[in-house]
């Protein structure tokens, strides 16, 4: 069940900068090394970006990279969010919030909300007797060879 | 050693035999190398559980680590207003922001983290006076939003420990006081609840329980085996509770623990571990971990190997299974929270002179206001009354009925009873301590109440045990008029003394008559008292007992006889 297809926003002509690339940080995929910006084709790039990575990325963020055009996108928003190593930044600690100098407010501990049973489930499509209807958790996606398949055979 | 083990593994032949033989490997002190038919994998004084495989094979060292989640005790949820209650209407529970509604945003609940603090500060953990909240992603029906809102760079409050007692034998006469690291405590978000209707392939959600705020604590894998888990986790339910900052009730879900479990050999390097899941006592927590355990070496022992998985606990069968929803490792793909500026607190010194009141948190105005830990409190017992520490240990500790089901928390109970019943009577705290702990105790567990439920108030016993010790009555005629007592009918130990005759006798010339009269009446066990045999005189004692039907005063008679019989 794909909740998001970002190949088709991205065919759409939709840029996202940073994209799913904005939470690579360091070496977290293994597909892909932290460089200075590259200046060979495009190509070369497609093999960094390895088919387990997409695979993985898929499950985690249930994406749909339906088509070599999704990959080269992101290929090109990895390259784009690379730029960012061309700063020297030892010894700096990273920003994760421009609201890191400003207070943190505390709520008093009193009841102030709730009871709008009848209006949430207004935006449910299946609802059951007060209860939000959700098929069962976590089916398995579509397995490893078939995918691979897939995502080959769209080159 | 090992041959002895082997004998018996291979007189019962099955894994959880071998796993009941404690068998040092080692010589050291407090090790003993004999067995004990009665529990599971036990741990020798060095802390490492032993368990001899086949005669050759080197032992396995058992390491345990919980992780726990405390349901934090307050109003409202932790980042928004509504209300915190176990069962509600389904989703009435719910804000705009619990539904993870666009355009809501979290909004830090003060108690919450005063509640943090508490625990952090009765755990000796050191408070990160900056700490940050980050967004842990993943996809289930129960989480709107598909993140949870936690603590995973730097937690409110880190390296702490637990001291928790554990009785060596069964019956409680040893205690050795252990301890457990605690890695951090971490503020997050709890999840909505998901009701699987299997038939119909569908999942029900309520979203009451999302958003209340959890405090995560992590332990180091310190612990060896069931028992001190559960000892460990016994002795954290005590202080969440004095301190309450957590009700900690395993059976309302407001305490929930995980167990990472994994075996290795001596010297080498720690093995896979297994989560384990769906533990919903104490009890079950200690079968759990030894399950686990011994699975584990008997996996091994055959050659196989252990999936870095997890798995649930099916207390009926009383055995893990894999759990299928989990498959391979997670990435969580951590990221800062956006909407949540760093959590600052403070302290005397760090105090900002300007700021609103209402939006500081004190660390040490926190620590001045903290109550006695059980730890404290036993100590203050032992001191004061003269009582043995397990007895001040089982006067303080939790109570469970038998199927785990409710617990009673005798801090509003057994400690205050016996302290308000020494205060009433002129028997010593010493003695008093048997009567509520052998006789009062054992009636309440066998009918299921709590201390506030018992029939027989502080002030009744006092008033019985005044009886005793000015002597109107026998100690047996005491149990026997406790057990009239019970029954609740509204007498007092007095009336109830009266009622069935158990006064002891006073007339002194009346009880030597009696005792003339035992004595002229058995001339062979005379003779071989005076011959020597000292103890044929309790037989006496008993024939003069049945004669006043338990109402002469065993000291008194024994005295009267000695005299008689030296005549």
């Amino acid at each position: 069940m794909r909740v998001l297809s970002l190949g088709r926003w991205l065919r759409a002509g939709l840029v996202l900068p940073g994209g799913p690339a904005s939470r690579h940080s360091g070496d977290r995929h293994s597909g892909h090394r932290p460089q200075a910006p590259p200046q060979g084709p495009a190509q070369v790039l497609l093999q960094k970006v390895s088919v387990e990575v997409l695979e993985h990325l898929e499950q985690l963020a249930l994406v749909d990279f339906r088509d070599s055009e999704g990959v080269e996108r992101l290929q090109k928003a990895i390259q784009f969010a690379d730029q960012l190593h061309e700063v020297n930044t030892d010894g700096v600690e990273p920003m994760d919030s421009v609201l890191e100098d400003r207070c943190l407010y505390l709520r008093e501990d009193d009841v102030t909300e709730g009871n709008c049973t009848k209006e949430l489930l207004e935006n449910a499509r299946e609802t059951v007797e007060e209860y939000f209807v959700a098929p069962p958790g976590n089916i398995p996606l579509v397995k490893l060879e078939e995918q691979k398949t897939y995502l080959q055979g769209s080159k | 050693m090992a041959a002895m083990a082997t004998m018996v593994a291979a007189g019962c032949g099955g894994v959880w035999c071998r796993a009941r033989q404690r068998c040092a490997r080692w010589p050291g002190p407090g090790s003993r190398p004999f067995l004990r038919a009665q529990r599971a994998v036990v741990c020798n004084a060095r802390g490492g559980a032993v368990s001899a495989g086949k005669s050759g094979l080197a032992p396995w060292i058992p390491v345990v680590g919980l992780e726990i989640h405390a349901q934090i005790s307050s109003n409202s949820k932790l980042f928004s207003g509504s209300r915190v209650q176990f069962a509600a209407p389904p989703n009435s529970l719910v804000s705009f922001f619990d539904a993870s509604l666009p355009g809501t945003l979290p909004v830090l609940n003060r108690r919450c983290v005063e509640a943090a603090v508490m625990t952090a500060l009765a755990l000796n953990c050191r408070i990160n006076k900056k700490s940050l909240f980050d967004r842990k992603h993943y996809f289930y029906a129960d989480l709107p939003a598909g993140y949870q809102i936690t603590q995973q760079r730097v937690p409110i409050a880190v390296n702490g420990s637990l001291s928790y007692s554990l009785c060596i034998d069964n019956k409680m006469s040893q205690m050795v006081t252990k301890t457990v690291r605690i890695k951090q405590i971490q503020l997050e978000q709890d999840s909505g609840k998901s009701l699987h209707d299997d038939t119909r392939s569908q999942t029900f959600v309520d979203l009451n329980r999302a958003g209340v705020g959890l405090m995560e604590l992590v332990m180091e894998p310190d612990m060896c085996c069931g028992e001190e888990a559960a000892a460990a986790v016994r002795e954290l339910q005590l202080i969440l509770q004095t301190l309450g900052s957590s009700q900690a009730v395993m059976a309302e879900g407001q305490l929930r623990v995980d167990a990472n479990v994994s075996v290795h050999h001596p010297g080498e390097p720690y093995g896979v571990r297994t989560e384990v899941k769906n533990i919903n006592s104490i009890r079950f927590l200690a079968k759990a971990v030894d399950y686990e355990i011994q699975r584990q070496i008997q996996e091994l022992g055959n050659g196989g190997t252990i999936l870095n998985e997890t798995r649930a606990f099916d207390s009926k069968l009383g055995c893990t299974v894999p759990m299928r929803d989990k498959e391979g490792k997670q990435d969580y793909r951590f990221m800062p929270e956006p909407n949540l500026p760093p959590l600052i607190l403070y302290d005397a010194k760090s105090l900002p002179a300007n700021m609103n009141h209402q939006q500081v948190i004190n660390i040490d105005w926190i620590h001045e206001r903290l109550p006695d830990l059980p730890s404290v409190k036993r100590e203050k017992l032992v001191e004061q009354y003269g009582i043995l520490p397990e007895h001040s240990f089982t006067l303080l500790v939790w109570q469970q009925d038998q199927n785990c089901n409710s617990s009673q928390a005798s801090e509003d109970g057994l400690a205050e009873f016996f302290e308000s019943v020494v205060k009433q009577t002129q028997m010593k705290p010493k003695k008093v301590i048997g009567w509520i702990l052998n006789d009062l105790l054992s009636y309440l567990k066998q009918h299921s109440l709590t201390v506030k439920e018992s029939p027989v108030s502080s002030f009744l016993l006092a008033d019985l045990l005044n009886l005793l010790e000015k002597k109107e009555i026998s100690s047996t005629a005491a149990k026997r008029v406790l057990a009239e007592l019970w029954k609740g009918e509204g007498k007092t130990p007095l009336e109830t003394v009266k009622e069935h005759k158990l006064e002891l006798l006073q007339d002194q010339k009346e009880l030597e008559q009696i005792c003339q009269a035992v004595i002229d009446g058995q001339e062979n066990e005379v003779m071989a008292i005076k011959a020597g045999n000292r103890k044929v005189l309790n037989k006496l004692i008993g024939l003069v007992q049945k004669k006043t039907q338990g109402r002469s005063n065993p000291v008194l008679v024994k005295q009267l006889l000695e005299k008689k019989l030296s005549e």
